[in-house]
């Protein structure tokens, strides 16, 4: 399967197979009018399978939701047809509007105002506590 | 500013400094009889507490202050749906300092980002309850001299009684404690709380369901109530409710010095016939809860 290389953009990596749909509807990358490949299931030395995207456009991402979802991808910007940096995530110290506290008893499930914000409390676990109620919220 | 949000925001050396005002205000209560003159402690209960709130009442009115507030929601503006900032942000145009009660966990820290006066969190649904915590640290002081060196037995509701939670997290910053954590197998200490706080502080502790098993060892037998409000389903409820019911004859085997702590309201699970036992503490921990709130207060205000 061939898929064009892309002039300016980005190749996120070694998103853990299957997860790749999470990072398009999260990023919002189905509001770009530019191209974007979803290559699901691909070989991986490393984990036997992997996910990859290709952005065709030089976006803004953010690399906290990123992380939260996939801390073992990697995002490799391409300017001018060639990978100019290659960047390693790891989980974010703290989340914002990523995910939403589960817990009907935390001031967040009635003041909808409030942002959903998560601090990561437990790196080995990847445990994050909902910043007003502490509710964990476990992303393994 | 400081505000109380959780216990942890106070450090060792503050709770002890405290603990020490409170002591001095019990031994000379006509010294401190005008030291908040003029001051304002709004009492804003978005769910009725009407011990909590006397306690904070009688501590401002003994400090020479004035109270004003609401004892539930539907006497203020909550329930026209005003959001807990702006009734914080309005309040603090009238009162000196606000003590705070909600059923949502985390309103309280909510308060504390939009407010201009100080906030005390008077308990926030099943999550914290600060001076719930300073009243029992000032109990154990003054009835068993120490806050080291202890055995502490917590029984009853220790899945959701915060009480309990955040008596552990600050007896584990004090030297060679140990807990013995008594409960039926539904309502057993979550697991982030062995993990986060016991191991890690390496806390030795026992768990067991059997109220009796350790009784002679204990310092100080902390009783909870199954509290209905923390459940969704009544029928579990009615089944916990009188698990552990403490009475004279379980406190046989109890040493003479033995101190029987409760947060209060007590249902069933002390029996009456325990009052009158000299080990009974409970009723004076609530006075202790008074007096506390009074050191806290000035604390907060800044008098010295």
């Amino acid at each position: 399967m061939n898929i064009d290389s892309i002039k300016n953009g980005y190749v996120i990596d070694h998103i853990q197979a299957g997860k790749a749909m999470k990072i398009y509807e999260l990023l919002n990358l189905n509001e770009l009018d530019c191209q974007v490949a979803i290559i699901t299931n691909a070989k991986s030395k490393k984990t036997g399978r992997k996910d990859i995207i290709k952005i065709d456009r030089d976006i803004e991402i953010d690399l906290d939701k990123l992380g939260f979802i996939d801390p073992n991808v990697t995002v490799n910007i391409v300017k001018d047809d060639c990978i100019v940096e290659k960047r390693k995530l790891s989980l974010p110290e703290k989340i914002v509007n990523v995910a939403k506290c589960q817990n009907p008893r935390c001031i967040t499930s009635v003041e909808k105002s409030l942002d959903q914000v998560f601090y990561l409390t437990d790196r080995e676990n990847q445990v994050y506590r909902c910043k007003y109620c502490e509710m964990s919220l476990k992303t393994k | 500013m400081k505000h109380l949000i959780d216990i942890k925001d106070l450090s060792v050396e503050e709770i002890d400094k405290m603990i020490e005002v409170a002591k001095d205000i019990i031994a000379n209560k006509e010294k401190y009889s005008h030291k908040c003159d003029g001051k304002l402690l709004a009492t804003l209960f978005f769910e009725p507490s009407t011990r909590t709130r006397l306690s904070f009442e009688a501590a401002m009115l003994r400090l020479g202050g004035e109270v004003l507030g609401f004892s539930e929601a539907s006497s203020s503006s909550v329930s026209k749906g005003e959001t807990v900032a702006d009734t914080i942000r309005t309040v603090g145009c009238y009162a000196d300092i606000i003590a705070m009660r909600h059923p949502k966990e985390g309103a309280p820290l909510v308060a504390s980002e939009k407010s201009t006066v100080p906030i005390i969190n008077a308990g926030d649904g099943g999550h914290n309850h600060p001076t719930q915590t300073l009243t029992d640290l000032l109990t154990i002081k003054c009835e068993k001299g120490r806050l080291n060196d202890l055995t502490i037995g917590l029984c009853g509701d220790l899945k959701f009684g915060r009480t309990v939670h955040s008596l552990i997290s600050a007896m584990s910053r004090y030297k060679n404690i140990k807990f013995v954590l008594i409960s039926p197998k539904e309502l057993v200490i979550p697991e982030y709380i062995k993990k986060e706080v016991l191991d890690k502080n390496n806390i030795e502790y026992i768990e067991t369901n059997d109220i009796e098993e350790h009784m002679s060892e204990l310092d100080i037998l902390y009783m909870t109530r199954v509290q209905k409000e923390r459940f969704f389903n009544e029928e579990d409820y009615i089944r916990l409710k009188d698990y552990y019911i403490l009475n004279k004859e379980k406190l046989e085997k109890a040493k003479k010095d033995l101190c029987v702590m409760h947060p209060l309201p007590r249902v069933n699970e002390i029996s009456t016939d325990v009052d009158d036992d000299p080990r009974a503490c409970y009723f004076k921990q609530a006075q202790y809860g008074m007096f506390i709130r009074m050191s806290l207060i000035m604390k907060m205000l800044g008098v010295e």
